[in-house]
Order: structure tokens, then sequence, then C-alpha cells
């Protein structure tokens, strides 16, 4: 699905991504880790085609996703801090819009259907303005479904979700492994996401200091690894 | 190779300045502030090329993402704000004696002050927009629109005003200038032209130095 | 078809949220009220001579009023990361644009129609009787304003000093409307037949043609990054 070949992006004479290689399939998750600041969400938009790396190659869905970058969006569907939501329009109103700027179908039914997914039925015709952060979230993901996203791309979707949100993503997650999408995680914390992880990668400056399969480490190594690694980061070369 | 360009450039305008002030006889009606006019016109006609230069630059940046087509638009940006700016200040110290005052709202003064103001809005974006590659796309656009903008500008100026003589150079009729005038200006119009592509050369290699850094 | 689907759901949008969040349109035609104080203030009780500014009063206001709520039509994306998310969509971005562009006009029509109507009462000037001419005036002017107003709406949202480089950026840019429009509306209320400013009309036409398609060109170049 993902085929990243020594992505670069550099601000002046700021390296924000220094170098990272990475290759994901159909049906995999992977959880990117690392501290603020390591370039998570810079690397995570340069995979959603937001930003343009300064060097590197990016392939998405066998898509040269630099040169077409559109062929690559259609298979994309991203959940950002923001939820791309707008507040003054109802979940369902919201999903209409998104659903028909991807160019969609967003026949009624199609549309409940997406929002009785993520549990949203209920205040389908609610405005957005009056939901909870988690609720937000999941409309965000109930437009990814909508729009039939093959690669799932997450900036830190557990944040500021209670014990019962985070279960939800989780099994959410699941559910789309299941079906054969592809996902990458970003976070930097460890409540959640890692139950559904095939692969875990650690950041730190920019590089790749670790991709290795999660069936390989238990939490606790996972966790010493992450101190070490990122440690070893900021005390500098 | 540049040097050499600025040498030329030199010796150009030396010889312009010998045209027009010994070589042009001396106007029978404006007497000679007239002669400010071998400033005034070729600064003009360079003001045009460098903005001109501002469109081939966006286009050639949108079209193929290369930094140098920036330099060129950002370089012939700033020249020709400078070719403006001397333009209306030459136009109107020839205006006080000609016509009493430093400014009339005439067609061919307020065009090139439309003009003046489009370009430096175009130098205040690009001074406000840190990322360079965003200000390159941003400023791009707007090279864009303001260039195409120019003729819509002069004809909608020079019909809601008509005061100014009526275009000697750039007019469809044969223009009725003593010869050794229209010489005199022809020296001072290539002599500026060098001086302009001195200047371009110049900016334009500073600004690839700077990206380097 | 799809592009125009797209086009017409961002109109639709624009004006739902509009209504519910009545953000713009209040103040605006508030301003409007304002703007009629301001002017004859500024030129004083003789009646005469604020009638013969009204042509340039008229287009000064929806200029001023075109500042204000042109520079603004982005504002709404820059919530919950909506510009990305635009951005995500596949397909040709200049549907985004004509949206936004159909919207602009929309609200830049209702301004101009308070406007006209405040005139003409506070003003005592007949504004009924050329309005057809008028309204045709408008139309042309307004849509060459908001074509260049919307391009640089969307370019100076990201940038700093927003609010004073936007106007900085289009005012220049615009002259050749303002001229063409307040010459034609000065004409028409003199009482004079159309086909005297058809040479404007044309002018406007021509000049609307042109930003409307570099905007539908560039527009994918500004809504990156």
């Amino acid at each position: 699905m993902i085929s990243a070949r020594e992505l670069r992006k550099t601000y002046g004479s700021n390296s924000v991504i220094d170098g990272v290689s990475l290759e994901l399939g159909a049906g995999q998750c992977l959880a990117l880790l690392g501290p603020n600041g390591a370039g998570k969400t810079t690397l995570l938009r340069i995979l959603a085609t937001l930003l343009r790396p300064t060097a590197g190659a990016l392939t998405i869905g066998g898509a040269d996703a630099l040169r077409e970058p559109e062929r690559a969006r259609a298979l994309i569907g991203m959940v950002a801090h923001g939820s791309h939501v707008y507040e003054e329009l109802t979940a369902r109103e919201n999903l209409r819009f998104w659903e028909t700027m991807r160019g969609g179908d967003t026949a009624a039914g199609r549309l409940d259907a997406a929002l009785a997914q993520v549990e949203l039925d209920g205040v389908a015709d609610e405005r957005v303005r009056t939901f909870s952060a988690g609720m937000k979230r999941r409309l965000g993901l109930a437009r990814v479904l909508l729009g039939q996203a093959r690669l799932l791309l997450l900036d830190e979707p557990f944040t500021g979700l209670d014990r019962r949100g985070r279960k939800w993503v989780n099994e959410f997650l699941l559910g789309f492994k299941a079906a054969g999408g592809a996902t990458v995680i970003a976070t930097h914390s460890f409540d959640g996401g890692l139950g559904v992880a095939d692969r875990v990668a650690i950041l730190g400056s920019g590089r790749l200091l670790m991709d290795r399969p999660a069936a390989d480490l238990s939490p606790e190594e996972l966790h010493r690894l992450y101190e070490s690694l990122t440690d070893s980061v900021e005390a500098g070369p | 190779m540049i040097r050499a360009l600025g040498w030329l450039a030199v010796l150009g305008l030396m010889a312009g300045l010998a045209a027009g002030f010994g070589y042009a006889p001396r106007e029978a009606v404006q007497g000679n502030v007239q002669r400010i006019m071998y400033l005034h016109v070729p600064a003009v006609l360079t003001a045009y090329l460098a903005f001109v230069l501002v469109l081939a630059g966006s286009i050639g940046y949108l079209a193929t993402r290369r930094s140098g087509w920036d330099r060129l638009a950002a370089a012939a940006g700033e020249i020709g704000v400078l070719f403006t700016g001397l333009t209306i200040v030459s136009g109107s110290i020839w205006g006080k004696p000609t016509w009493g005052t430093w400014w009339t709202w005439d067609a061919r003064l307020t065009s090139t002050a439309v003009l003046f103001c489009v370009y430096v809005g175009y130098l205040l974006l690009r001074s406000l927009i840190e990322d360079p590659e965003a200000r390159a796309r941003y400023a791009a656009v707007v090279g864009i629109l303001g260039a195409v903008n120019i003729p819509i500008v002069h004809f909608s100026v020079k019909w809601w005003r008509a005061l100014h003589q009526p275009s000697t150079i750039l007019g469809p009729e044969r223009s009725p200038i003593d010869p050794a005038i229209g010489l005199a200006l022809f020296v001072n119009w290539v002599a500026f032209t060098l001086l302009f592509a001195y200047f371009l050369s110049r900016r334009m290699e500073i600004a690839r130095l700077e990206e380097q850094t | 078809m799809t592009y125009a689907r797209r086009a017409w759901i961002i109109l639709w949008k624009d004006l739902l949220i509009e209504r519910r969040a009545k953000e713009h349109a209040n103040a605006l035609l508030f301003f409007c009220l304002l703007l009629l104080f301001l002017f004859q203030f500024a030129l004083g009780p003789d009646r005469e001579r604020l009638a013969a500014a009204v042509p340039g009063l008229l287009w000064l206001g929806f200029i001023l009023a075109g500042l204000l709520g042109l520079g603004r039509s982005f504002l709404g994306e820059r919530d919950n990361d909506c510009w990305e998310g635009l951005r995500l969509t596949p397909g040709d971005k200049s549907a985004i644009y004509l949206g936004k562009l159909a919207g602009n006009c929309v609200l830049m029509t209702a301004v101009e129609i308070i406007l006209v109507v405040l005139f003409g009462v506070f003003y005592d000037v007949d504004l009924w009787t050329p309005a057809a001419p008028l309204a045709l005036v408008l139309a042309v002017g307004t849509i060459g304003l908001a074509a260049v107003g919307t391009l640089f709406a969307a370019m100076t949202t990201q940038v700093r000093a927003r609010e004073l480089l936007f106007p900085v950026l289009l005012l220049p840019v615009q002259v050749p409307v303002l001229l063409a429009t307040v010459s034609a509306t000065q004409a028409l209320l003199l009482g004079q037949p159309l086909a005297d400013v058809a040479h404007w009309l044309k002018l406007l036409a021509g000049a609307d043609l042109v930003y409307v398609t570099i905007g539908i060109l560039t527009f994918e170049f500004v809504l990156e990054g």
C-alpha cells in the first residue's frame, strides 16, 4: 500500500524528516511512536500528499504520490486533530458535504449506514458544535469510511478520549484492518493503538530509530526501547 | 560576463547622456526640461519589460517548479518597481513646469501609478511569506494577475481621462518626432535596457547564492 | 457533472453556515448603514454635492464592504483543519473556487441591494428609473470584484498581516473595475441610455472573463500548502 524511500523534508537548514523509508501492505497497521517534535505529524502529512518532501520517493496504492497526488488521494482517508468538521453543520450535512467533494454517492441510505457504524445515528441531525471531542473524531472516521478509503492515516486518534472512547476506536481499527485496509497511527502515548498494530516504529528527530513487528516485543520491552532510543537522540551526537 | 554587461551599460548611459544633452536639439515649446523625456520614456519601457519578465517567471515557476523562474520573477519585480518609481518621479518633474502641477490624474501617469501599486503589493506579499515554496507560488499567482491586468488598466484609465500627450512612441500613428530626438531616445532606451539586464543578472545571482546557504 | 456538484455543495455549505451563524450578514449590513453616515458627514450638508458624488460613493461603499466581507471568505475553513480536508479531496480544485465565488457574489449582491436602497432613501437619489441598466453594471462589476477577491482571500488566509495585505493586493488590481463601474453608473444616473456605456460594459465583461479564468487556472496552486 505504501512504499516510501528516503523521504526528506527540510525547512531552510532545519531537517525535520531526515531519510525515512518504510513499507506497509494492505491489511497492516503501523503504529508510529515518537515524542512531540519528532516529526510524526510532518511524516503523516507527507504520506497524505499534503506536504511535498524535499527529496525521496513515495508510492501509494501503486501510484507515484509525488507525480500524481490525486490518484493517491482517492485512496487516502485522514483524520487529524481537527477531524475536518464544520461546526455549524449537522453530522449528516458534514458527511454529505465531504462525500460530495469526493465525488461519491450521497444517497441517504449510505450516509445513515456510515453514521450507524460510528454510533452517531442518534445525533445525525444535531450540529457538530454540540459534539464532544470523541464524537467529532467518530464523525471523522465515518467520513473516511464513507469515502471508501483504503489507507487510513490517523494523527493522535486517542487524544482527548475517555476509556470507552479509546476502546471504541480500537475496535473500529480492528474492523478496518479485517476489511483489508492499511493504517498508520501516529501517537506519542502508549495508552492506545498498540493492541491493533502489526508493526511499531519509533521516530526520533526525523529518523526512524526502529521498525519492528509488534509481536516481537512485549509492552515493557517496547517501553524500555522507546525510552532509551529517544533519550539517546535527545542527548545528541 | 556580468561585469562586461555592467561596463556596457555604463558606456550606454554615457552615450545616452551625450545624445540627450548634446546631440538632440532643444525642444521648441517645452524647453530644456523636455530632455527629462530621455530618462522618463526609457524608464517606463524598461519597467514594462520588467513586468513581462515577472509574468514569464511566474508562469515558468508554476509550470516547472524550478526556483530559477521564481528568482527571475522576484528580481524583475524589484527592479520593475524601481524603474516605475523612476518613471513617476521623472514624469512628475517634467510635469511641474509643463502643466504647472506636480501631479495630474491624466491617463499615462495614473496607469503608471496603478502599476507601481500593484507591484509594490507583489513585493509586500513576498516579504510576508517565509516559506520559500509558498512564497514562490503565491507571488506567481499575483504576478500573473498583475501582468495580465496591465492592458485592462491601460484602457480603463485612457478612456477615463485624456490629458497626457497622445502616445508618440507606443501609439498606432506614425510618431511625429524630430529624428534627432528619436535617435537620442533610442540610444537612451538601449542604455537603460542594458542597465536593467545588468541589475537583473546581479540580483538573480545574489538570490541564487542566498538560497544555497 | 461531479465538478458542478462540488462547486454547488461548496455554495450550499457556505450559505447554510451563514444562515445559521449569521456571522457576516448582520455586521456587513450594519456596516453599510454606518457608511451612509460616514459619507454624509465627510461631504457636508450640501445636497447637490452629495448627489453628484453618488456614483463614486456607491462603489466606494461596495468596495469597502467587499474588503471586509471578501477577505473572510476562507476563514471558516481554518477551524478543524477543514482547509486540509479540502486539499485532500480528489479532483479539480477550481470547483471550490467557483463555489466560493458564487457565494461571494451572493453576499456582495445582498450588500449592493441594501446600499442602493439606503442611498435612494437617505440621499434622495432616483435609482429606480435606471434600475435595469444599473443592475447590469452592478452585476459585471460585482463579478470582477469577487473573482479577484476570492482568489486573494484564499491566498492571504494563510499569510501574516492578512487584514492589511488583502486590501493592498486587491485595490490596485480593482482600479479598472472601479473606473469602469463609476463612469458607467454616473452616465446612467444622468439619464444616458445603456448604449452610451456599452464600451464600459464590454471592458468589464472582458475583465471579468480574464479574472475568473485566471482564478480557475491558478486556484489549485493557491490551495496547496
